[in-house]
């Protein structure tokens, strides 16, 4: 999977989707779910972890996956403090989160 | 437009056969959404944005902008103005391609796939989201519409003109008068919502006028979202300023005296008396006769939040039946909207339905001037109960209330407001 910051945006993204995908769905279908899950975070780091400029609430567009994933992985351990993230974090599954990880890694 | 024009040019029959041809035919399906709040701004956004354009929206709404809801208790305290938390639809409509219509549907015909316009004019769908938000049981409690009517009993529970008149009243109130809050039972739209805007109107009166008093008076049995958070501050903060009763349901209104009365408590009178009525779904959701819990709420699928009433009607926001754990806020009828506008472009393009949706829920809340405290959960369907259940260990309340927090619900508003317009 550490190849995947290299891929190109669909390719990431299948490869991604695939991580979470709970059944046989098109690739179509996986890359909607995907979007889907990663909308989940947008509320507070913008569409696509495209942020508002300047606010605290971090963009998200662009990070490097390895980066998200060790970051998102801490909150989750309570490794990295938090206000809220240690919360959000633990409502999901570690693959879940590696694959939105590469989905805001692949986002410009 | 020239879809819209020629079928208001039709007669209605016309329209509908049309409609139901446009998806058989390989013309673009259509989507309408009624009402440009947190829910239906979101839904129309995401439609547009996860079909890549392939899929056409039409989103009615009557007000010319968005006013959020969230923030617009620190209106009330002074802290923020209402410029602040309104918002322009033209994103939606430039970069989204989104067709924005001015006006309130006031029916929808379920079988013909088709909603009647104030002005008389029609518009045809294939799926129909309502995100009307809610509406007030007057009813439930006597005089108050007229005191509402008059301008006398504010309820302020709909962010905009109302916002600024309960403003005003709190600022013409003497030094030593008393403000009060009187909530419903739960559901109503915002649980915390009531508890912070006693909060910060009580900083105000701190601030400048401090011999006066805020008092809450609840109809639930206890604080009914983040209790001991909301608690200690109150102690710590404003201490015998702010009186917390429980178990005050409100059963009239004398706006002469202004005074609210008890189902079995005393009356009580105040210089400004705030009185959220009981609340139900939307008007157009019971008008079209989808509020078939308890003549209140909308069940809808939670796969795709089709009403359980009307095939292709979908519910989304404050007016649905919630499930467990799943609060009437902005936030979660964002949440509702993304699941919802993924099933409709799976739907509409011929994919399978996302089987394991998500929905997240973050709540914050202002207990002074500078401090803010949340309630955050995480939400996924179970196939099994055909229901969301929130993550075993995920979620929960802030520590402390904070300074950081307060920076983050600033960022939160901003980052979401995008979220739904930008």
């Amino acid at each position: 999977m550490k190849l995947l910051s290299t891929c190109v945006l669909a390719c990431s993204t299948l490869m991604a989707t695939a991580a979470v995908a709970q059944t046989a769905a098109p690739p179509q279908a996986q890359r909607l779910y995907l979007r889907s899950l990663a909308a989940t975070c947008a509320h507070c780091h913008g569409t696509e972890g495209r942020a508002v400029a300047g606010e605290a609430l971090v963009r998200l567009a662009g990070l490097p996956k390895d980066y998200l994933l060790t970051q998102l992985m801490a909150f989750r351990t309570g490794d990295r403090k938090a206000t809220i993230m240690h919360q959000i974090t633990r409502g999901y599954s570690e693959e879940q989160l590696e694959a939105v990880a590469a989905y805001f890694a692949a986002q410009q | 437009m020239q879809r819209r024009q020629l079928m208001q040019g039709l007669g209605l029959a016309a329209v509908a056969t049309m409609s139901g041809c446009a998806s058989l035919s390989g013309a673009r399906p259509q989507v309408l959404v009624v009402g440009a709040g947190w829910g239906g701004s979101t839904v129309a956004k995401y439609v547009r944005m996860l079909s890549d354009q392939r899929v056409d929206v039409t989103l009615v709404e009557p007000n010319e902008a968005f006013v959020s809801c969230p923030i617009s208790n620190l209106v009330l305290s002074g802290r923020r103005q209402l410029a602040d938390i309104t918002h322009r639809y033209d994103q939606l409509v430039q970069r989204h391609g989104v067709r924005l219509v001015r006006g309130r549907v006031e029916a929808v015909d379920p079988v013909q796939r088709r909603v009647r316009l104030a002005d008389g004019s029609t518009l045809a769908y294939d799926r129909l989201v309502l995100a009307p938000g809610v509406d007030m049981m007057w009813d439930g409690v006597q005089g108050l519409q007229a005191a509402h009517a008059q301008g006398r009993i504010l309820h302020g529970w709909k962010a905009g003109p109302e916002t600024v008149a309960l403003r005003r009243q709190l600022q013409a109130m003497r030094d030593g008068g008393t403000y009060a809050i009187v909530i419903p039972e739960a559901p109503y739209r915002c649980p915390p919502g009531p508890y912070e805007r006693a909060s910060v109107i009580a900083a105000y009166f701190k601030r400048e006028k401090p011999r006066s008093k805020v008092l809450i008076l609840d109809a639930n049995p206890d604080v009914t979202s983040k209790g001991p958070l909301f608690k200690k501050a109150w102690a710590e903060v404003y201490g015998p300023m702010l009186e917390y009763r429980s178990q005050h349901k409100a059963v009239a209104v004398d706006a002469a005296t202004n005074t609210v009365k008890f189902e079995i408590q005393d009356d009580v009178r105040a210089d400004v008396l705030n009185v959220l009525p009981p609340m139900r779904a939307g008007d157009i959701a019971v008008k079209t006769g989808l509020a078939n819990a308890n003549a209140r709420w909308c069940h809808v699928n939670f796969l795709n939040f089709e009403s359980t009433v009307a095939p292709h009607v979908h519910v989304i926001g404050d007016s649905i039946q919630i499930a467990q754990g799943m609060p009437k806020s902005g936030h979660m009828a964002n949440s509702h909207a993304k699941v919802c506008a993924a099933a409709l472009v799976a739907d509409l393009t011929g994919l399978p339905v996302n089987p394991h949706p998500m929905l997240t829920n973050v709540c914050m809340s202002f207990v002074d001037d500078e401090h803010v405290i949340h309630v955050a959960s995480v939400h996924e369907y179970v196939p099994t109960q055909k229901t969301f259940r929130t993550i075993g260990g995920s979620g929960g309340v802030s520590d402390v209330r904070s300074d950081l927090e307060a920076v983050y619900t600033q960022g939160w508003a901003r980052n979401i407001w995008s979220d739904m317009l930008g």
